[in-house]
């Protein structure tokens, strides 16, 4: 589809509906009469205030290896992905594991709208109004026990629609991994929803992490199993490439990628002679997360 | 084969570079029709260096085509050859102005720390001195000496591939299949391949 510049919102009215949208989350009897395929979320502290991409841009360029190794292959093909009914599974060490059903870990009112940065490893960057709950509230729901160290996510295993996994590549499922203090971090997210909609399979649906301090591949998409253990766990990447992807994946411009530098990044939408901006330290979240590597070698913990 | 090489025969040079420019014309096309999707940096580049691939592997089917199948086009080879040029450095004005945005001194940084860069540049650095050489008086100037330097096309192609997997997250088809398609090209140069494929191909041609 191409755009013209009639299809943009004016910035003013698209500011005036965030805050309408807000205030329509507040009265219960406008969310009754909101239509099930609208979602809003309260605005929150955490968001920046960067231009985020738009929706056409953030659904139409993505890595989602399950569907392809091409940025438009999980537009193309996600839409093969069944994604009600599902279920998340908690278990490990948690006082009340089970299967949980996303509308259980994420209520609709309970949705806070964050508008984070993302940077892909690959040195490219976005700017994305997700529609979350902080990762830290649906852990305490399920009870986390004292020896608990790490938390493990895995993505849904369907070779049947996902075309990609009936290939090699990457060991499927694709599992991912955070200390227990990254996920109890504020600014770790589970996410059901961006831009007022529902989640797009490509991006991840129905339910998916968001990580923004850390490279893009840490924010595991589709989960269906988080699990709290006192070992560090296996992520697909770092068994995969050792040398190249580290458990933590922090955003970092002084730790280089082997294959390429880490110091710039290119805005999606920043147009042909847009040029490279620096890249930020935990990609410009270094005040909220800074506290939870001090004393780490961050050239060595990768 | 009479028939097919009385046809190529026919084929002006100005053909080959008309054709040559197809990829090139379809690319702006796209640029300006927003057929080019969210990222037109990565496209531009990603296509202008495939298109540079293509025609380098044109360009080393040239002699195998001949000596195997005896289809003669060799008056098209160096067409082929300025055209693989071409691509490769309108592949990399695209990386210079587009992707990285006149960052020079982080070009450099990285040019010397990535062996894909690295790869890449020499493949194009070698690519320039034949194309710079391939005109009649460097020919007839250089003597023998003209073949063994343009048989730096083999390192190229081989630097061209690598650069191309090198920068690759993951291993996937289209890339070994073009890779294959070089290596094949290269194997069929070894003298008693050549001559073991030539006398099954001749026998099933004639």
């Amino acid at each position: 589809m191409k755009l013209n510049w009639s299809d943009v919102t004016p910035e003013a009215i698209w500011l005036n509906r965030r805050s309408f949208m807000a205030g329509a989350a507040a009265g219960s009897a406008v969310i009754a009469a909101t239509p099930a395929f609208a979602l809003s979320g309260r605005a929150s502290a955490y968001s920046t205030d960067e231009k985020p991409n738009s929706f056409e841009e953030i659904t139409n360029y993505n890595n989602y290896y399950e569907f392809g190794f091409g940025k438009e292959d999980p537009a193309r093909y996600s839409d093969a992905l069944t994604t009600d009914p599902w279920s998340v599974e908690i278990g490990g060490l948690v006082d009340r594991p089970g299967s949980y059903g996303v509308e259980d870990l994420v209520p609709e009112n309970a949705l806070e709208e964050r508008i984070y940065r993302l940077r892909c490893v690959e040195a490219w960057s976005m700017v994305i109004p997700w529609l979350g709950v902080p990762l830290a509230g649906v852990l305490e729901k399920a009870g986390v026990q004292p020896g608990a160290k790490f938390v493990a996510f895995e993505t849904v295993y369907r070779p049947e629609e996902m075309r990609a996994q009936r290939g090699g590549g990457i060991d499927w499922p694709y599992h991912e991994g955070l200390r227990i203090d990254e996920a109890m971090h504020p600014l770790t997210i589970l996410a059901t929803g961006l831009y007022d909609k529902p989640m797009p399979n490509q991006n991840g649906a129905p339910i998916r992490l968001v990580v923004p301090w850390k490279y893009g591949f840490k924010s595991i998409k589709s989960i269906v199993k988080i699990t709290v253990t006192d070992s560090q766990p296996r992520t697909s990447w770092q068994s995969l490439q050792p040398s190249e992807y580290g458990f933590y994946a922090n955003v970092n411009p002084e730790v280089d990628h082997p294959r390429w530098s880490q110091a710039t990044e290119r805005r999606i939408g920043s147009g042909l002679l847009g040029g490279r901006q620096d890249t930020l330290m935990f990609n410009g979240y270094v005040e909220q997360v800074a506290g939870l590597y001090a004393g780490m070698d961050l050239a060595r913990n990768y | 084969m009479k028939r097919v090489n009385a046809f190529i025969g026919r084929i002006p040079e100005w053909a080959v570079w008309l054709a040559g420019s197809i990829p090139l014309a379809l690319l702006t096309y796209d640029l300006f029709n927003g057929g080019l999707g969210v990222d037109p940096v990565r496209d531009i580049e990603h296509r202008l260096g495939r298109a540079a691939l293509y025609f380098l592997i044109g360009t080393l089917a040239v002699t195998p085509a001949r000596k195997m199948f005896r289809v003669n086009a060799i008056r098209l080879r160096r067409a082929l050859g300025l055209l693989a040029f071409s691509y490769a450095f309108l592949h990399m004005l695209a990386w210079i102005f587009f992707d990285m945005g006149l960052l020079w001194q982080q070009m450099l940084g990285d040019v010397v720390k990535r062996p894909y860069l690295l790869f890449g540049m020499t493949g194009l650095v070698i690519l320039l001195a034949l194309a710079v050489t391939s005109n009649r008086a460097s020919i007839r100037r250089l003597g023998r000496n003209w073949l063994r330097l343009h048989r730096l096309i083999y390192p190229a192609a081989i630097l061209a591939c690598l650069h191309w997997l090198w920068a690759l997250k993951l291993w996937t088809g289209w890339p070994l299949i073009c890779a294959g398609a070089i290596l094949v090209l290269l194997l069929l140069r070894v003298p008693s391949i050549t001559r073991k494929v030539s006398n099954i191909s001749l026998k099933t041609v004639s």
